[in-house]
């Protein structure tokens, strides 16, 4: 495929990063929210209200319309034409100002990377601006009631019918499938192919047509922000389909690579908030411990310092990965290490948070009693969404173990 | 508001030079090092092979943190991180460490004269260095000083690396601000002070030294003041070098046990397949892979103040929980074999606790980190 109109950019169009940074600065420290007075979802898993939604699709719109989401993406397709230094310079004032979560995070950093690697022209054409302006939320069906883990048996059907496909079965923890517009969607095509993987194709699906309707799960933490997801006789177009009958399982591949980092060309921003040690720190400085403070405790201080080590060691590794004299023994083995290490440290880390509260680990959210409104109990519980999603932990350890060890495979 | 320490952390990065000197230094190990040549001088009483010594010393490794004025190759102890972590991926023993942290020494503490006299025989192999900062326990006592500032010696220091095929040990002796650094010159001791400390790790060589009442002349003795701020970085150059020989040792016996499942076979299948040996493999694989980090991150910062302490610190703490637990399930995961005395997982096992001893334990090192950022 080739794009000769973005090449046209003149110098005068690009601003040095530094200028950028600079800029994007000074916008987020000026236009980071107030706290609109109800709790803001951490991540983008845990939108489970309608006001929660809006807001935060307004936040994301108006960091898109001030030029700091999607910086990296080429101009036809309404990104800005700069480059990913642009986008992490924004990203980073971004955080440093402490703005909300981006909203579309599976438009954003799942199907956006995937439409722009491998969509057609008219598919980037008429999917990836909405996306960055989330006026169109998407949303992924992968997994089915029947085949979490065992991602490559999913057996909703699309069967083709003339210009259109027919859709019958379920898809199932569909964040916020609810709100959202399109899917990505991993289905079945063929019945009668030589072995699971090959009878499975991937489609850009609408969420409008009649026949799809969902069902929120209410999740441990009392929360919504899931759905399952049901197809009875739902036509969408044949040009729903992407990347060809049959590829269905390479494409899906593919996307857990966008979404567990191995894979670039995120439109950029964050779509959760990680427990901040610091925060940690100080929760364990003002807590009481018989009669003093915790963080006196040599017990604590050790166990801190270890969250420390290893909180720092991802920060390092993600910046050794791109350093090819430093990966050299296993190039893969850093970004498919990424999504273990990162839920895993998050859960342990909320879950010491809370063992830090004493008598008030009783409390959860809405009561007033409670230390930081809750919040260190709904993270806690929350975390599990990123350890079980998205592939759990012990799959990813059956792929680091396989594909980085050459370890023989489980199943 | 909350407390900001990441000014306090080591940062990623890599010089040309440590990159040149990894590809080297990892390709030299794997053809000098096979893991039969490791266990053979396991037999052999010195302990290391002159010749592999003369070779390390013509690649020019012993000089690599020395200035070139005394035939360095001027660059620091960072850039001595690779050769020591692919000398720990196989298992190789030389005075190396001990030489290249004798030379710190000399180089901190020592006068024009003394640095002239010794530093280029240090860095070009013809002597071996070893050093003597005094072990917990150990008692080094300096009597009746002299006009010249030489004086008598009496006590015992511990765990002093190839002491016996050194040529020079550099000694701690008093403690405090009464610290004093000389150079021991091997060949000028009475019979019989030295003896062979048995040790975990059959790898190595230490020993004892005892005197009583051994007189060192005034010219070994380095500068008084110069002393304290020496050990501080001998220490702490010692905790990044024994954290890169943990890593790579870490590697190394990840990779022989992957081997193992691989091709070992139980119940008619490989027990690989098993995920309760898989994915504590992968769990120990994951602890390596920070340890690394950590390590390239203290090799880069260790010349910056509090950054590069932090950075040591958590990278020797890091090294010694990863290579410890890679190693102990090494040893369950090779079954019967693992209890047997030819299993490779073993001479981890054993590397690891004794790494771990020397310039700090892991608990130490933490304590030190909450100490100073928290």
């Amino acid at each position: 495929m080739t794009n000769t109109t973005s090449a046209t950019k003149t110098e005068s169009e690009t601003p040095e990063p530094r200028d950028y940074a600079a800029e994007a600065d000074a916008w987020f420290a000026e236009n980071v929210p107030a706290d609109p007075g109800f709790m803001l979802p951490l991540t983008f898993m845990e939108v489970g209200e309608d006001r929660q939604f809006e807001f935060l699709r307004a936040w994301q719109r108006k960091v898109y319309e001030a030029g700091y989401l999607g910086a990296a993406w080429p101009k036809d397709y309404g990104g800005r034409g700069l480059t990913e230094a642009h986008q992490k310079a924004a990203t980073r004032a971004m955080r440093k100002h402490r703005g909300p979560i981006l909203l579309n995070a599976i438009g954003l950093n799942w199907a956006g990377p995937l439409i722009l690697d491998i969509g057609s022209e008219e598919q980037k054409r008429a999917y990836l601006k909405p996306i960055l302006s989330a006026e169109h939320i998407w949303c992924q069906g992968f997994s089915e009631p029947e085949h979490g883990s065992d991602l490559g048996n999913a057996q909703l059907k699309a069967a083709r019918d003339g210009d259109d496909y027919v859709l019958n079965g379920s898809k199932i923890w569909t964040t916020q499938g609810n709100y959202a517009d399109y899917m990505i969607l991993l289905a079945r095509t063929d019945l009668a192919a030589e072995n699971k993987y090959a009878g499975l194709s991937f489609f850009l699906s609408p969420m409008t047509v009649p026949g799809i309707t969902t069902r929120k799960l209410k999740k441990l933490t009392g929360e919504y922000g899931f759905t399952q997801t049901f197809f009875e006789d739902a036509r969408i177009g044949a040009d729903c389909l992407i990347g060809g009958e049959g590829n269905g399982w390479k494409i899906a591949m593919r996307t857990l690579e966008y979404e567990r980092g191995a894979r670039g060309g995120q439109a950029g921003g964050y779509v959760s908030i990680p427990p901040d040690l610091m925060e940690i720190v100080d929760l364990a400085r003002s807590a009481s411990r018989d009669g003093a403070p915790a963080l006196s405790d040599p017990v604590l201080k050790d166990r801190m310092v270890g969250y420390l080590m290893d909180m720092h060691a991802l920060s390092l590794s993600s910046e050794r990965k791109r350093i090819a004299p430093l990966v050299e023994d296993h190039p893969m083995a850093l970004p498919l290490m990424g999504k273990l290490e990162f839920s895993e440290l998050y859960r342990e880390l909320s879950e010491f948070a809370l063992t830090l509260l004493g008598p008030k680990a009783a409390y959860y959210v809405g009561e007033p009693n409670a230390a930081d409104d809750g919040w260190w109990a709904r993270s806690y519980l929350n975390a599990f969404s990123a350890t079980i999603g998205g592939g759990t932990s012990q799959i990813q350890r059956n792929i680091i173990g396989e594909h980085v060890l050459g370890l023989p495979k489980t199943r | 508001m909350t407390t900001d320490i990441s000014a306090a952390l080591g940062q990623m990065g890599v010089s040309e030079e440590q990159a040149d000197l990894l590809h080297v230094a990892a390709q030299f190990c794997r053809e000098e090092w096979p893991p039969e040549r490791a266990r053979a001088m396991i037999e052999e009483e010195r302990g290391y092979d002159p010749d592999l010594w003369r070779r390390i010393a013509d690649l020019g490794w012993l000089g690599i943190a020395l200035p070139e004025a005394h035939g360095g190759a001027g660059l620091g102890i960072g850039e001595v991180v690779p050769v020591a972590e692919q000398m720990g991926r196989t298992l190789m023993a030389t005075p190396f460490l001990a030489s290249t942290l004798a030379a710190q020494l000399l180089l901190m503490a020592g006068s024009a004269a003394q640095q002239a006299r010794w530093l280029p025989r240090l860095a070009s192999g013809e002597l071996v260095g070893t050093l003597a900062l005094g072990e917990p326990g150990d008692e080094m006592r300096a009597l009746g000083e002299n006009e010249e500032g030489g004086f008598l010696v009496s006590g015992t220091a511990r765990l002093i690396e190839h002491a016996a095929a050194a040529d020079l040990i550099l000694l701690s002796v008093g403690s405090g601000a009464n610290r004093r650094l000389a150079v021991l010159e091997t060949a000028t001791l009475p019979a019989g002070v030295l003896r062979r400390e048995t040790l975990i790790d059959d790898t190595r060589r230490a020993f004892e030294l005892t005197l009583r009442g051994f007189e060192l002349p005034g010219a070994a003795v380095l500068r008084k003041e110069a002393a304290g701020p020496a050990v501080a970085h001998a220490e702490l150059a010692g905790a990044l070098l024994y954290a890169a020989d943990m890593v790579g040792g870490a590697f190394r016996v990840i990779d022989y046990t992957a081997d193992y499942l691989r091709t070992r076979k139980q119940f008619g299948k490989l027990i690989g397949s098993y995920q309760a040996l898989k994915h504590p493999l992968v769990d120990a694989f994951i602890g390596y892979e920070r340890a690394r980090s950590h390590l390239y991150a203290a090799a880069h910062s260790f010349g910056d103040q509090e950054r590069g302490e932090v950075a040591v610190r958590m990278a020797k703490a890091q090294a010694e929980t990863a290579y410890a637990y890679a190693a102990d399930r090494a040893i369950q995961f090779h079954g019967g074999f693992g209890f047997t005395y030819d299993c490779d997982a073993g001479l981890h096992r054993r590397r690891a606790l004794y790494d771990a001893s020397r310039f700090g334990d892991a608990r130490t090192h933490r304590k030190r980190i909450a100490d100073m950022l928290f």
